[in-house]
């Protein structure tokens, strides 16, 4: 019973910070995000019930639509041209002998970048008129697209942008690539399999669970999608006034780059609506949720610690 | 003859997404070098070196400081999170407690929850707490453990031989030496992927620091500063640009110098996790 009582004080001296942690910071404030969802209020007042009202309240709201709209177009082409450029190019570096360190730390690096430089970059790169790939694409005699002021193009521009980034993925696809047993490929060779049937029979499913793991983190990562599309919007409009103020960019061009989570943080923080806000925040918190549950299930093992 | 096409085939790919890779920042830095007004043209070869820009952007904006709070808020949330985490993360690898695996669950449903969620409850309560316009509500809460952090480290706990701590406790260890004594040291590399990854997490953080301190220019990041630049200096490229590649070189410096536990953690979290 002693040595019970002792060890127990053991694990709670280990995890009491992170216990205060779990609670404080994060099922405190979930708790009162769905409380306060069915609630109005702003800074200056308290939370008055107002039951469904603020969930009624985004079938009205159309900018939460075009918000929407826009999040899930992200998912749908941000999330596989990672995977695919990921995958791709950790595929071509598993091809090459000589060299492939070097080249692993070049498509490594962008991926690193603080996503505030990197789109600044990026809105350099792709400026209409004097940007260097505008110029080069002049040189060829095509007809430029205005990028980060096209409504049309701000979002593919988004994309090129994610997509220099695609170290981080492309590292998880070769260390799993790397663990594919060529004793099989070869014996899948030696029956005739060309590289497709290999691929296709022999490589994906063993890297399935890191396509899981790609799939699952870049939806839920893109669901957040914020920094870069506030960023591109302020800079290309080139009307940027301060951090506080910045919010009278977002989604530039005609709010082609408007995320749900940046209409989230407009809603609470610009017009000061904390009631729809939080209701906004549940809305995601299911959405993500259900989501990670597709990992969560695989994730935790009933793996006993020694 | 087929097969050295193909090697010449590939590597002419891997070269040109290399030069792909590494152009934005190619342009950018020989951008940052040029005069103010050849920075609005099409020609992308500096016609006389300007190197001064780099002074220019200290003297002319608040770089300094955006640079200090950065640093400030990079080290302090690194240091919080190994203080709070690894302990935690111990205890959820090495000892055996009713409830470790619930603990576990919400960790990870911690990682997986955008941080949009329980932006309105937190912000609420900070400003309660009087600390909105500074860094300290992206900085305390790392005293009390980062979820992706205690996870990182839990994962590589895990990989530690079992006989290294039973040896520890035959000795007579507690717990506590035997972390201290006897873990950390094993498990520097995976200590030093976490730090690595908090203290890139803060430095590129733009959302907290928007969130909490654009009422307050005094405590803004670089992240913060840079997206705002073009409001003091109208559309100054070269400046801009400077300030850009001065936000990327201790990033990528940090990260030459630690690449392998760098590479260990990222692939520890994916494909292990």
């Amino acid at each position: 019973m002693h040595h019970k009582l002792r060890h127990g004080l053991t694990v709670a001296s280990f995890m009491a910070p992170a216990t205060v942690g779990i609670v404080v910071f994060f099922v405190y404030p979930l708790l009162s995000a769905v409380y306060f969802s069915f609630t109005k209020f702003d800074l200056l007042t308290t939370p008055e019930w107002v039951g469904l009202r603020n969930y009624r309240h985004m079938f009205e709201d159309s900018f939460l639509g075009t918000a929407t709209r826009n999040t899930l177009w992200f998912v749908a082409v941000m999330v596989p041209a990672r995977m695919l450029g990921g995958l791709g190019s950790a595929m071509l570096l598993t091809t090459l002998k000589r060299g492939s360190g070097l080249y692993r730390t070049i498509f490594y690096l962008p991926a690193l970048a603080p996503p505030v430089a990197a789109t600044l970059a990026f809105v350099y790169l792709l400026k209409p008129g004097v940007g260097p790939v505008n110029t080069a694409l002049g040189h060829l005699g095509v007809d430029a697209p205005l990028w980060f002021n096209s409504p049309g193009w701000s979002k593919p521009s988004l994309v090129l942008l994610c997509l220099w980034g695609v170290g981080d993925v492309m590292v998880l696809y070769l260390a799993a690539l790397l663990d594919v047993p060529t004793a099989h490929l070869e014996a899948a060779s030696l029956d005739g399999a060309n590289a497709w049937q290999r691929f296709r029979h022999v490589t994906l499913p063993h890297i399935s669970p890191v396509v899981v793991f790609t799939a699952v983190i870049g939806v839920i990562t893109t669901l957040q999608y914020f920094t870069q599309a506030a960023v591109a919007a302020s800079a290309a409009s080139g009307q940027a006034t301060t951090g506080a103020g910045i919010s009278s960019t977002f989604g530039y061009p005609e709010g082609s780059t408007f995320t749900y989570p940046l209409w989230l943080y407009v809603v609470g923080f610009r017009y000061g609506a904390l009631g729809y806000a939080n209701a906004l925040a549940v809305v995601l918190f299911v959405v993500a949720f259900a989501v990670s549950l597709l990992l969560l299930r695989r994730t935790i093992n009933p793996e006993r610690a020694s | 003859m087929n097969r050295q096409l193909i090697w010449i085939a590939r590597h002419s790919l891997a070269i040109a997404l290399c030069v792909m890779f590494v152009a934005p920042v190619g342009f950018l830095l020989l951008t940052s070098l040029m005069s103010d007004a050849q920075a609005l043209t099409s020609s992308y070869w500096p016609q006389d070196w300007h190197f001064e820009n780099y002074k220019d952007v200290f003297a002319k904006t608040p770089m300094a400081r955006y640079l200090l709070n950065t640093v400030l808020y990079a080290g302090a949330a690194t240091v919080f999170m190994l203080l709070s985490s690894v302990p935690a993360a111990y205890a959820l690898a090495r000892l055996r407690w009713r409830g470790q695996g619930t603990v576990l669950v919400v960790i990870v449903c911690m990682m997986m929850i955008p941080p949009q969620v329980t932006t309105v409850p937190l912000y609420l309560m900070w400003a309660n707490w009087g600390l909105t316009g500074t860094l300290w509500p992206l900085v305390l809460p790392m005293l009390f453990g980062d979820a992706f952090s205690i996870f990182l480290l839990r994962q590589f706990l895990l990989t530690i031989p079992g006989e290294y701590l039973d040896a520890a406790r035959v000795d007579g260890c507690g717990e506590w030496r035997t972390l201290l004594r006897v873990v950390l040291p094993m498990a520097r590399p995976g200590i030093a992927a976490a730090a690595l990854f908090q203290f890139f997490y803060a430095w590129n953080d733009y959302y907290g620091p928007l969130l909490y301190t654009s009422e307050n220019e005094e405590n803004w990041t670089l992240s913060l500063g840079l997206a705002s630049f073009k409001t003091v200096h109208h559309v100054q490229w070269n400046l801009v640009s400077a300030a850009t590649i001065l936000t990327m070189v201790p990033v990528a410096a940090l990260f030459f110098f630690a690449q392998r536990a760098f590479v260990q953690g990222v692939t520890l979290t994916g494909v292990k996790g």
